[in-house]
């Protein structure tokens, strides 16, 4: 029990110091999180908008496709992308395994789907209040997805947040392509599981600590968000 | 050879006089679910002037406005306008009966507007501008369109239908829920646009609204036409029983 207060005092410590090895490993954490949310985003939005206004023979499947996605174990996302990149795999050209990259690929597999099947939600809301509107305007399919999408930009940020919220507490997926290397592929999660297997409880509860006050950052970015959308009216 | 063919013949419509009406349609029938909500509607309207449609709740006003809208296609007969079959398209502006305002503050409302009807970006601000003042919404520009009230928000709505500088201006009762001012500003950019040139038709329950407005009633009950008659004509002595009913009706409340 003494173990554990002390283990508690220093995480403080480490924190309060700026410890190096906990700085290089939040900032990889965040580099590789955000990443995948903007690719996720960069794919997610215009799928889901798609999904959500496009007329097209097998929408239908498409949109039970991605929201089945939604629920992709990490683990399996993870070796799916070992696969694709090891050595023997189709692309194990690129010789990225083990590399940030492999891991920000990863998440962003398991991120799009959540941000796509969200946006598509949201957006078919929106489709059908503004349909009508924007079709006596004249809007070709163009307009109409940029109008929609701008204005359900509340609605998608809090589904971008949704999927930063899931990307940081990942830890399957980027274990397995990362392969957790000191000073290389080791983020909070994946740092947090080694250290703690290991016993050194210090720097596993530091990581622990900011993990959780990011995703309250996270959740009340969420909330403040939704509050000053339905202010404006916006919601 | 085939240009001056088709100049003669072009010249020869004009000469001729032969202009078709504004909006046309001709045995008209829209059904849902075995319904006919539009049963065999027929009803030319000219150029210009103000046609005022009324008639009871569900005769199917709103959607004689959607199809002439070109949003809805008929599942019979022809909906046809200056002699084409009617699409969407910026010469035909519809205002809702429930304003639809984006999300966004007044003056982006207008500004999509614009944009979307394909006014050049160095013409939009000078006509936003003029939109602003058109409106009175020179004050609310900056506030977000949904938190208007209810004759300000529908203000943005028919100034935004104006952006489009339509020829036809369709109007679904647009002072149901609005005080009498307000309604007189509704009234006021009706007129004004009247005097710009554009045919307008507007569907309405207001008796006094359609006395100042009408150049001619169209009464609607059950998806048809029941009589088209000139205004001053309409409210003293209506040519169809429904008509008379109607009004009737209107008189004992
Ligand atoms: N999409 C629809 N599906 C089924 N019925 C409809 C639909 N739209 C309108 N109706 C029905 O058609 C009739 C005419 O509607 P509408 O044109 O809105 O009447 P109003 O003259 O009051 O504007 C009503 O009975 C209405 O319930
Ligand atoms: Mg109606």
């Amino acid at each position: 029990m003494q173990d554990f207060g002390a283990a508690f005092g220093e995480a403080f410590a480490l924190i309060a110091g700026l410890d190096a090895g906990l700085m290089e490993i939040i900032g990889l954490s965040m580099r590789v999180t955000f990443s995948a949310v903007l690719i996720a985003c960069v794919i997610g939005l215009p799928l889901g908008a798609v999904l959500a206004v496009g007329r097209f023979p097998g929408r239908h499947i498409l949109v039970v496709l991605v929201s089945a996605l939604m629920g992709l174990p990490p683990v399996v996302v993870g070796l799916a992308v070992y696969l694709m990149l090891s050595a023997a795999g189709p692309l194990g050209v690129l010789q990225l395994l083990y590399t940030p990259t492999a891991m920000i690929i990863a998440q962003a597999i398991l991120v799009t789907p959540i941000i796509a099947s969200l946006t598509r939600q949201v957006i078919d809301d929106l489709h059908g209040e503004y349909d009508e509107l924007l079709r006596s305007m004249g809007a070709n399919r163009v307009g109409m997805i940029a109008t929609l999408l701008w204005d359900a930009r509340y609605s998608l940020l809090t589904a971008a947040l949704a999927g930063l919220g899931r990307a940081l507490a990942e830890v399957g997926a980027v274990m397995i392509v990362g392969g957790n290397i000191n000073h290389v592929t080791r983020v909070m999660t994946t740092a947090i599981a080694l250290e703690t297997s290991k016993g050194a409880l210090a720097l596993a509860l530091g990581l622990g600590i900011i993990l959780v006050g990011l995703s309250i950052l996270v959740n009340a970015g969420l909330m403040g968000l939704r509050k000053s959308a339905e202010r404006l009216a916006y919601a | 050879m085939p240009e001056p063919i088709s100049r003669a013949s072009h010249l020869s419509v004009i000469e001729a006089g032969v202009k078709p009406p504004a909006v046309a349609l001709h045995d008209v029938v829209l059904e849902r679910r075995g319904k006919a909500l539009v049963d065999g509607l027929t009803l030319s309207l000219s150029t210009s002037g103000t046609t005022v449609l009324m008639g009871p709740n569900g005769a199917g006003k709103s959607l004689t406005l959607r199809l002439m809208a070109g949003l809805i296609a008929p599942d019979e007969g022809r909906v046809r306008w200056n002699g084409v079959e009617t699409t969407p398209s910026q010469s035909v502006a519809l205002v809702f009966q429930k304003p639809v305002l984006l999300r966004r503050s007044v003056r982006a409302n207008l500004k999509h507007a614009l944009k979307t009807y394909g006014v050049s970006r160095i013409e939009r601000p000078r006509r936003l501008e003029k939109l602003l003042e058109m409106g009175e919404l020179e004050n609310l520009a900056d506030r977000p369109a949904r938190v208007l009230s209810g004759g300000e928000q529908q203000r943005v709505a028919l100034v935004r239908a104006l952006a489009a500088r339509p020829k036809l201006l369709l109007l679904d009762e647009p002072t149901a829920s609005l005080d009498p001012q307000a309604t007189a500003a509704i009234e006021s950019l009706i007129r004004m646009a009247a005097q710009n040139g554009a045919k307008i038709v507007l569907v309405t329950h207001d008796r006094g609204q359609a006395q100042r407005l009408a150049d001619e009633i169209v009464f609607l009950n059950h998806g048809q036409v029941a009589e088209v008659t000139p205004a001053q004509r309409f409210f003293d002595a209506p040519q169809s029983q429904e008509g008379r009913d109607y009004l009737d009706g209107h008189l004992l409340l």
